[in-house]
């Protein structure tokens, strides 16, 4: 089983550093969601490796929570992208000022 | 076991190139292989209704949603590579590293013990064990989940919605703005010349003749234009009706 782990550390891993050195904000939140289905895999791994079900539910609740996550972060991405016509970070910086 | 070896490689190989493909419909779409691999792992980790879950919620809904909006914001966006932070992308490649390292030296030194397995806890059925423990004991959580999505969906709704600042233009209006450009500009009323029209030939991207056998430039699409991609109708129409006479003799000859 310590495999399956080695695995969701590597995805999480690459997830993380996505998400740092990326700029386009959509690719960004690709790698968010690569981040939570590493989470998933570390779930369920666990929920066979202990033999009870509860490790699937929380996986199962990540996916909800996922779900609700890309919609409202799509929308912001939209509304960004139709006020300042680009979806970079970058460009996302006027709190800075 | 052998499904994990087959998949983990490719799986690794994919999220890589999540990291440095240009375009984000690539990435979108190496993502969607991860995604499906995992789902195919959930199988093997003996839990089919997840397997199901991962490929609609997340393969067909999630992922789909995500290119939905790549189509809006533009395709051809890709990443800038000019650093606004020095040294930003090298400190978080070695962080990344260092995070990698750690957490699988980390992993690999724990020891699991025997693995217990799902056979009991699926005795009957995954679904059905599933539902006892979500109805039972995570009752609470699921009931919040609703008030989650209502909240996402009403939060997507408010995001999405954009205020009309100008009123809507009607057929008249349209109608009584066309009168105008004619009368000051002497813009022409009807609709205008599609490509082709009196040309030696009817393709798109070959402007209508002019009765002075000028091309009318309003008759090919801008986009054309732009890219300059336009024929000139008697130079290149009349050279390439030549080059196909020719290589009809040619035929001619051969036989």
């Amino acid at each position: 089983m310590t495999e399956y782990i080695v695995l969701s550390a590597i995805l999480f891993t690459i997830g993380a550093v996505g998400v740092l050195t990326r700029r386009n904000a959509l690719v960004v939140f690709m790698c968010v969601e690569l981040m939570l289905n590493a989470c998933n895999l570390a779930l369920v791994t666990f929920a066979k490796q202990h033999g009870n079900l509860d490790g699937q539910i929380a996986a199962f609740f990540v996916m909800v929570v996922a779900a609700a996550e890309v919609v409202v972060g799509l929308a912001i991405i939209m509304t960004i992208f139709r006020t300042r016509r680009s979806a970079s970070v970058d460009d996302a910086s006027l709190l800075k000022y | 076991m052998i499904a994990f070896w087959v998949l983990a490689p490719i799986m690794v190989v994919a999220a890589l190139g999540i990291l440095f493909v240009r375009k984000a419909v690539h990435a979108a779409l190496l993502l969607a292989v991860v995604m499906v691999s995992l789902a195919v792992l959930y199988l093997a980790l003996e839990a089919p209704f997840l397997f199901a879950v991962q490929i609609i919620v997340y393969t067909g809904a999630i992922l789909m949603l995500f290119l939905f909006v790549l189509m809006l914001v533009g395709v051809d966006a890709s990443d800038s590579l000019v650093e606004t932070i020095r040294g930003q992308r090298v400190l978080a490649a070695l962080g990344g590293l260092v995070l990698g390292l750690v957490l699988v030296i980390g992993v690999a030194q724990m020891s699991l013990g025997a693995v217990t397995g799902l056979e009991v806890a699926n005795q009957d059925g995954n679904i059905e064990g599933l539902a006892n423990i979500l109805f039972s004991r995570y009752v609470f959580a699921f009931e919040v989940t609703s008030a989650l999505l209502i909240t996402a969906a009403m939060g997507a709704m408010v995001l999405a919605h954009r205020e009309r600042l100008t009123p809507k233009p009607t057929q008249a209006t349209i109608a009584a703005d066309k009168v105008k450009a004619y009368a000051e500009r002497g813009q022409h009323l009807g609709p205008l010349p599609p490509p082709g029209v009196f040309a030696r030939h009817n393709a798109v991207d070959t402007p209508a003749l002019l009765p002075d056998g000028t091309p009318a430039e309003v008759s090919v699409s801008r986009v054309l234009a732009a890219r300059g991609v336009v024929r000139q109708p008697p130079r290149d129409v009349e050279e390439h009706e030549r080059q196909q006479r020719e290589q009809q003799l040619e035929r001619g000859d051969e036989r």
